[in-house]
């Protein structure tokens, strides 16, 4: 019986996921489709940042560079630029790879020491990122400095090309419905390593130096090693949406990277639930559709309050970010959906207070 | 020979702001052990708020001297302020939480002062007045302005007044025995709280200092300016020794003197393949250096590797 409703349950679920972008297009509209299209992608980001800020614990506040490594790979090998034009199938992997890359040459230095260490190393490779981005457009030009990289070619599976309309079984599918087939299926593939990762020896490694790395080195993890992995492991996955967010965009510049979206990413984990998988995804979704509320209803509250227009959308949200972190962090550390072990460590102090005083009275 | 001097200069001017600003990094760590990410955006709000007094000032006719350096202590004032609320809203009440929580706190703060900011003095760059008499001088073949000659002067008057607060008052000795170990100085009858809070607020001092400095060199003052700065700031706190106050000078001067002499050559070095521009890359390459090889810094003694 419960084998049955778990089974009915994932088939309802299949079949409103293949049939949102069609709902959202009918009822929103096609902008709403390419919002859904982002937000997928902000999920496999969240996700990689939530193995090594949730499972892991470290703090890495440069994650987009990791995002803009991919995206630049995939427009760098595949565009008018430097002339190449791989298939999918070889630079998507490649823009993976080359992230993890990266991932283990800043993770290798600064993760034999304590975790705050990391934290202002990637914040500062986040801006490195950039400053190489901007300007490595001479004497030799690869990046194409601020203006980025254009015509990127759009995704071709083998013959088939996301980038223009196709008619498939007497449904008409534009290329925001066919990249949202495509990232829907690499998302669920990040989601399912995740879960696979979570109750695996690995998983209860990083949780177990999250808790105590001491305890967990005495208990013959490899921290150095175990740490990396998760490093490695989250910088894959921003390469990985890197490269399919410039094969949708068709376009990579370097503003797209910048500590803003850094932190949204880290809001998304940390709003949701570190190490959390379903906390994560709510998470995005809260904070994919903020911005969309607040670019339309901000302005007029304004209007309505004070009688004219203060800040714009723009700031309006990172100040709503950054007040969300700390917010966040006093009052409910473990996230909007915390997870049910990382639940009971955090607030395992409380609980023995708690149950001492019951005890005496 | 003569661009040597001059980015010797440029460098210990640059070098004595990153070292004030180092300073509040370094006194930080050695009494909570924790980096306050925040500090660089505590830089760029003294530089903003003496911009504003300082024109305000200006606007009511009051001489140059005068507004600058009421600026400066209007400034030192809202930025003690911040540094105090900063530990008492984000810092104090996590004291005894997992090591993520602060960090994500202080990254927090830091976003949103940064975004404050913008709201507040928009997102152009501003031009700092310049209330300096505008004379320089030859030294060696290599111009020095007054505006630089003064920023050194007062660094080290600041730095020199710091040393003797914490060597031979009461309140260092208190300073020093919370960072030493924060409980027994409890035992002692030290108000670590007090303490605490007395040392965020020293180095948003210290801070706000500098940033006017910085914006007075080079004449701009700019919401995002926080963010670079204090990461360099940060890389010259490790590069001397996190924790050391004499190594926060030292490693200060030294990041100052690397970066401009790196973007004085790294032309020449390249072949032109690299530009100055390439000059805040250098900070993030000594960072990662000193931790590779040297993770306790030039005059750390403390061990850096523990959890």
């Amino acid at each position: 019986m419960r084998q049955r409703d778990t089974w009915l349950v994932l088939v309802v679920l299949a079949i409103g996921l293949l049939a949102l972008p069609f709902m959202t297009d009918a009822l929103l509209g096609r902008g709403w489709v390419r919002i859904l299209d982002f937000t997928l992608l902000y999920i496999m980001l969240a996700l990689g940042l939530n193995i090594v800020v949730g499972y892991a614990g470290l703090l890495d506040l440069g994650y987009i560079a990791f995002f803009a490594v991919g995206a630049y790979c995939y427009a760098l090998l595949g565009s008018p630029q430097l002339g190449l034009h791989f298939p999918f199938w070889v630079i998507l992997p490649l823009s993976a790879l080359l992230a993890c890359l990266f991932g283990v040459l800043l993770g290798a230095p600064t993760l034999r020491l304590r975790g705050d260490y990391l934290a202002i190393v990637t914040l500062g490779f986040g801006e490195i990122i950039r400053i190489f981005l901007n300007n490595l457009n001479s004497p030799i030009n690869i990046t194409n400095g601020p203006q980025g990289i254009g015509m990127i070619d759009p995704i071709h599976l083998g013959s088939f090309s996301l980038g223009s309309t196709h008619e498939l079984f007497g449904l008409t599918l534009p290329p925001v419905h066919l990249h949202y087939y495509l990232f829907l299926f690499f998302t669920l593939l990040v989601i399912f390593v995740s879960l696979r990762l979570e109750g695996s020896r690995i998983g209860r490694a990083w949780m177990a130096i999250r808790e105590d790395e001491i305890a967990a080195k005495a208990m013959g993890i490899n921290t150095r090693n175990i740490k990396l992995l998760a490093f490695a492991m989250g910088a894959t996955f921003g390469g990985l949406a890197g490269g399919l967010f410039a094969g949708f965009q068709g376009f990579v510049s370097p503003e797209s990277f910048g500590l803003a979206e850094s932190i949204t990413v880290l809001c998304m984990v940390v709003l949701g639930g570190m190490g959390n998988i379903s906390g994560v995804l709510l998470g995005c979704l809260l904070l994919v559709v903020l911005p969309e509320v607040l670019r339309h209803g901000s302005g007029p509250a304004q209007q309505l309050l004070f009688g004219r227009s203060f800040v714009d959308p723009e700031s309006l949200r990172m100040l709503l970010f950054g007040l969300a972190l700390i917010v966040v962090m006093l009052w409910r550390p473990a996230g909007l959906w915390p997870s049910r072990q990382h639940r009971s460590e955090l607030t395992a102090k409380d609980n023995l207070t708690k149950s001492s005083r019951d005890d005496r009275t | 020979m003569d661009t040597f001097f001059q980015q010797i200069i440029n460098g210990l001017v640059q070098g004595s702001v990153y070292a004030m600003v180092a300073l509040g990094y370094t006194m930080v760590y050695g009494i909570l052990g924790l980096i306050n990410f925040a500090h660089g955006e505590v830089v760029m709000v003294g530089a903003m708020v003496a911009l504003s007094v300082i024109q305000l000032s200006i606007s009511y006719g009051l001489p140059p001297i005068l507004a600058l350096l009421i600026g400066l202590m209007v400034s030192i004032a809202a930025c003690m302020a911040l540094g105090y609320s900063i530990e008492r809203v984000a810092y104090r009440p996590l004291r005894k939480a997992p090591r993520l929580a602060p960090l994500i706190t202080a990254i927090g703060v830091s976003m949103v002062l940064q975004t404050l900011a913008m709201i507040i003095w928009g997102r152009e760059y501003h031009a700092f007045p310049s209330l300096l008499p505008n004379g320089s001088h030859i030294l060696f073949g290599a111009i020095i302005t007054e505006v630089q000659i003064l920023i050194i002067l007062v660094a080290l008057a600041m730095m020199g007044g710091l040393l003797l607060l914490v060597h031979r008052t009461r309140l260092g000795r208190a300073m020093r025995a919370v960072a030493e170990d924060p409980s027994i100085a409890t035992l002692m009858g030290v108000n670590t709280n007090s303490v605490i809070s007395t040392t965020f607020m020293l180095g948003s001092a210290l801070a706000a200092t500098a940033g006017v400095m910085i914006s007075a060199n080079y004449g701009i003052a700019h919401y995002y300016m926080g963010s670079v700065l204090g990461l360099k700031a940060f890389t010259a706190a490790v590069l001397g020794g996190i924790g050391n106050m004499y190594g926060a000078m030292v490693g200060g001067l030294l990041l100052g003197l690397i970066e401009s002499l790196g973007a004085g050559y790294i032309g020449d070095l390249s072949g032109g393949f690299l530009g100055s521009h390439y000059q805040d890359v250098f900070s993030f390459f000594v960072l990662i250096s000193v931790l590779i090889f040297r993770p306790s810094g030039l005059l750390g003694e403390r061990v850096a590797e523990r959890s």
